[in-house]
């Protein structure tokens, strides 16, 4: 079974990205939205985290989501950033979708 | 309370402000001011026109303190007090000159 | 200013869009300026998303606020404290923050910065000072 793991909340303010990176296969995705994708930025006290599940699982990030909070040029590299559609594509590609709320 | 402008229907609210700031156009501020009572001369364009920008740039109306003293700042101190604001616009600066300009009521306005 | 003046100081600490937090303070930010009192924003934890630079809210159709803290100054809102430690945990410094700034009445309308970035013992100080703390 495939997974599409989403989490949509800062990792400074809650446990679930880092749940996610613990909890997750290689070979699967996480998307990161909303205030998710302060998770997806270079520098911070968990990027280091972030780049080494980099190394077996794909990690995304939503565009607009990126946008709307300023933090387009900070993004990790090798980080993909996607589209409501790339979401969506994402969504269909694995069995299923599991929201780390 | 929909206003009609040129054949066009545009949405206002309750109060007579703008439902969508994008219908804003000359013409819409020129029907919104006659329903105030007011008729559109230079100064009353020239206050209009500031909140505009100033909303463009800040994404609020002002407050009428903060009218007041930006107003004097950019268009001299003869303009920049509540008694030639009041004169253009007497029943509020804040409130009237944002209806016609198409603004939202200025936060903190009641 | 007079002796009814009290210190007021915002505590921010939520990132914006995500929560309605941010923009709610900032609301009760400009209202309450109406009342000509001693205001202070914070800036701690999330609360530092909130003033960072490029804000570009068109692909999730939520009005950007942020060009509203450039009007603070405007409103005689002119200190706004940044806690270090938060802007280092998440990899960020002043560059990436708005450039918010006032003019000094008592200095010839100068233009100068309202943000100054403080270490979390300086702002515990400051906290200690104020009248009424509002924590958003």
């Amino acid at each position: 079974m495939t997974i599409l793991h989403t989490v949509n909340k800062s990792p400074f303010e809650d446990s679930s990205l880092e749940s996610c990176l613990r909890c997750s296969k290689a070979g699967s995705t996480i998307l990161l939205i909303e205030d998710g994708i302060y998770g997806a930025t270079e520098g911070t006290i968990i990027s280091d985290k972030v780049k080494a599940a980099m190394a077996d699982r794909t990690v995304c990030a939503l565009q607009p989501d990126v946008e709307a909070r300023g933090m387009k040029d900070k993004i990790i590299e090798g980080i993909k950033l996607v589209d409501y559609a790339g979401f969506v594509d994402l969504a269909t590609e694995n069995d299923t979708v599991e929201s780390w709320l | 309370m929909p206003i009609e402008v040129n054949g066009k229907t545009i949405e206002t609210d309750e109060e007579g402000y703008l439902v969508n700031l994008s219908d804003w156009n000359e013409d819409v501020a020129l029907k919104l001011a006659e329903s105030e009572g007011l008729e559109m001369d230079e100064n009353r364009w020239e206050v209009v026109n500031f909140l505009r920008e100033y909303y463009n740039e800040y994404q609020i109306a002002p407050a009428v303190r903060v009218l007041t003293k930006a107003i004097g700042k950019k268009l001299g101190k003869e303009k920049g007090n509540s008694k030639y604001l009041y004169e253009l616009f007497p029943y509020g600066p804040a409130k009237q000159a944002c209806k016609i300009a198409g603004l939202p009521k200025p936060t903190g306005c009641v | 200013m007079s002796d009814t003046t009290k210190k007021f100081l915002y505590l921010n600490r939520k990132a914006p869009y995500g929560t309605i937090y941010a923009l709610e303070s900032l609301e009760v930010v400009l209202i309450g300026a109406a009342f000509e009192q001693d205001v202070a924003l914070a800036f701690v934890d999330d609360g530092v998303y909130q003033i960072t630079k490029g804000q570009d809210t068109a692909g999730i159709g939520v009005k950007n606020f942020s060009p509203t803290y450039s009007a603070l100054g405007d409103y005689d809102v002119n200190k706004i404290y940044v806690e270090k430690e938060s802007l280092e945990a998440r990899g960020l410094t002043v560059d990436d923050l708005l450039d918010l700034k006032y003019e000094d009445e008592d200095d010839d309308w100068a233009e100068k910065d309202s943000i100054r970035v403080v270490t979390a013992q300086e702002l515990a100080d400051i906290m200690d000072e104020q009248d009424v703390i509002l924590s958003f």
